[in-house]
């Protein structure tokens, strides 16, 4: 291992700005990108299930 | 052999792969996240400091897996959607639709860390070079595919054009792989050949596979999990989909 220290780590030999610009970036938009895509599931997800919840009253109203 | 090609064509039909997708989505990420603390351990305490770009190089273990990406994900968008547009089967339209967002994540990824790698080692972050100037243009290709979708309301009629444009975009990738080759650029030239050693020590390479590995899993699981919202969402008045959601 080449580091000496959590600060030797974390300064990146004087690249910190670019190694953690890089790899936060990718950490950012990697986890957001799940979230939305489990949000536009779940907004499908009940969507359907208000249209269903429709068909059922129209059901009732038409043969109470 | 007739018996399993039936079996196989079972899940081009949204009803069968639905769940199907929902099935496979965790293992995709219990893999992608196996790679990524392999790669990530790797890529920040066993490979060794670089004698030319110091710690600086580190960079190449996100960035090279982007790049990648951002080239696999664009090939396979366009064999579906072109299977869609010669078979006409109605799932390779979805996954084409799936692939385009988490494809221009990558390019987007690749420019960002490209440009973060440039400002220390070439003094800019931005050179209209051969390299640099294909891949941004492979990411205006995916936002072209998905606006393009986005703004034609019938989705067979969508899915057609975006295959077209998918199709007449693959072009590009071979332009951007060979780019290092064909012009005099700035950027190095590939890191992985087949013809020859790669240019970099083992465990360099080994960080930089397990990582391209990572995002390659993370990749599909995207993927699925996006075509279940858009099977949903385009097939919400079919009998099957009323059930499947309780």
């Amino acid at each position: 291992m080449q580091w000496n220290s959590v600060g030797d780590f974390f300064a990146m030999g004087g690249y910190a700005l670019y190694v953690w610009g890089s790899f936060g970036a990718c950490a950012l938009l990697m986890i957001a990108e799940p979230f939305l895509a489990r949000r536009r599931l779940s907004e499908a997800r009940r969507l359907l299930a208000r249209e269903r919840l429709a068909d059922e009253l129209d059901l009732q109203q038409k043969n109470p | 052999m007739r018996q399993s090609i039936v079996h196989w064509f079972k899940f081009a039909s949204p009803q069968s792969f639905y769940p199907l997708a929902g099935r496979m989505i965790p293992w995709f990420w219990a893999a992608a996240a196996i790679f990524g603390i392999a790669g990530l351990w790797i890529s920040f305490f066993v490979a060794p400091t670089d004698a030319q770009q110091g710690e600086g190089y580190r960079i190449i273990f996100v960035h090279v897996p982007a790049s990648w990406m951002s080239m696999f994900i664009y090939l396979v968008m366009a064999f579906w959607a072109g299977l869609g547009l010669a078979l006409n089967t109605r799932v390779s339209g979805m996954m084409a639709q799936a692939l385009a967002p988490t494809g221009a994540l990558m390019a987007a990824l690749s420019l960002l860390t490209g440009a973060l790698w440039g400002k220390p080692m070439w003094g800019a972050w931005w050179v209209w070079d051969a390299r640099l100037t294909s891949e941004l243009i492979l990411f205006f290709l995916y936002l072209g595919f998905m606006a393009l979708q986005a703004a034609i309301d019938d989705p067979r009629r969508a899915d057609k054009a975006g295959a077209i444009l998918a199709l007449v975009g693959v072009v590009n990738i071979p332009i951007i792989y060979f780019s290092v080759k064909w012009w005099n650029t700035l950027h190095q030239g590939s890191t992985i050949n087949l013809n020859k050693a790669p240019s970099m020590a083992q465990t360099m390479l080994w960080g930089m596979m397990l990582m391209a590995l990572a995002f390659w899993m993370y990749s599909i699981a995207m993927a699925l999990m996006r075509v279940r919202a858009i099977i949903l969402e385009r097939e919400r008045h079919t009998e099957w989909v009323k059930h499947a959601v309780e």
